[in-house]
């Protein structure tokens, strides 16, 4: 058989191949443009004292982890284990951000769930949402001592997105 | 006419299943019309296959309330599409920027069409030259 005929089998494979990398990529997870941004402002109250207020500038100088969720969000149910265990090991500080949702439901889904967090702010109206450009709860950024972004996570926390890709990057961040 | 009667009360429960409340109509019209041509171009971040107008996912409600308030603050278009650019990639707009990483995207089809002509004209010439009487 002539070399040329393997070319259509040999397109076809590249075909084939380009298909089957797209099969296992989720159409959901977009590259974040916040990347290696400043962390959007904000200036909300929290959801367990809502006379006290918490601004991501307050945090300047340490690493941090922002957990967007909500009372309302059933894959903030699947991850709530994670997020438990992890902030039993106090690697970092966990803030909430409690992503359109009612003080009143909100508190009974930690009361019932466990609270991982350092503490929540309340975003009733969904704009600092916006700002973070979250679009499916749960996300979960990682932000650096300069206040900036450093990584996104869309969709629920796992303990091998913790292990694998999370915990060494905030290892990095301390030490810089 | 006892069909017809029937048919009549069945479309008239039908159409009380579908009412729901008046959703509140746009104060003004010249907003609402900027709004839609915006939003039109642009690609709901929950339902990735509808666009910003007409999509329903709450996400959506919200980002067109954020987006009438900015046209209303006098905005360009502009101005806007870099919010949403800045917020969620270019992942939003359906006609995205020719620039590098798009290179492939915008030029890759041209450049499959010149390949392909490319052999057409070729397996042409040869066919040619196999009919000729050698």
């Amino acid at each position: 058989m002539k070399a040329k005929h393997w070319i259509p089998l040999a397109l076809f494979g590249v075909l084939v191949s380009f298909l089957s990398i797209g099969l296992t990529r989720d159409p959901h997870e977009l590259p974040s443009p916040l990347i290696d941004k400043p962390a959007p402002r904000f200036n909300l109250p929290k959801v367990a004292a809502a006379d006290q207020r918490f601004a991501p500038a307050d945090l300047k100088g340490q690493v941090w982890m922002l957990n967007v969720w909500a009372s309302w969000c059933t894959a903030c149910r699947e991850e709530h284990p994670t997020l438990l265990e992890f902030s039993r090991t106090q690697q970092v500080m966990l803030v909430g951000l409690d992503y359109k949702d009612q003080r009143a439901d909100a508190l009974k889904f930690l009361a019932r769930q466990g609270d991982p967090y350092q503490f929540s702010a309340l975003d009733l109206d969904g704009r600092a949402g916006i700002d973070w450009g979250v679009y499916g709860v749960p996300e979960t950024f990682v932000v650096d001592k300069q206040g900036v972004i450093r990584y996104k996570q869309v969709g629920p926390m796992t303990p091998e997105a913790l292990q694998g890709t999370i915990l060494p990057l905030i290892e990095k961040l301390k030490r810089s | 006419m006892k069909r017809l009667i029937a048919f009549i009360l069945f479309s008239l429960l039908a159409a009380a299943c579908f009412a729901k409340e008046a959703v509140p109509l746009a104060e003004d019209p010249v907003v609402e019309q900027r709004l839609i041509a915006i939003s039109e171009e642009m690609r709901c971040l929950v339902c990735q296959n509808e666009s910003l107008a007409g999509s329903r996912a709450e996400l959506a409600q919200d980002l067109r309330r954020e987006l009438r308030e900015q046209i209303r603050a006098g905005r360009s278009d502009e101005e806007i599409k870099q919010y949403m650019v800045s917020r969620y990639g270019d992942f939003v707009l359906y006609r995205p920027p020719v620039k590098p990483t798009t290179w492939l995207l915008w030029l890759g089809p041209f450049a499959l069409l010149l390949v392909a002509l490319a052999l057409f004209v070729r397996y042409l010439r040869r066919a040619a030259l196999e009919e000729q009487p050698s």
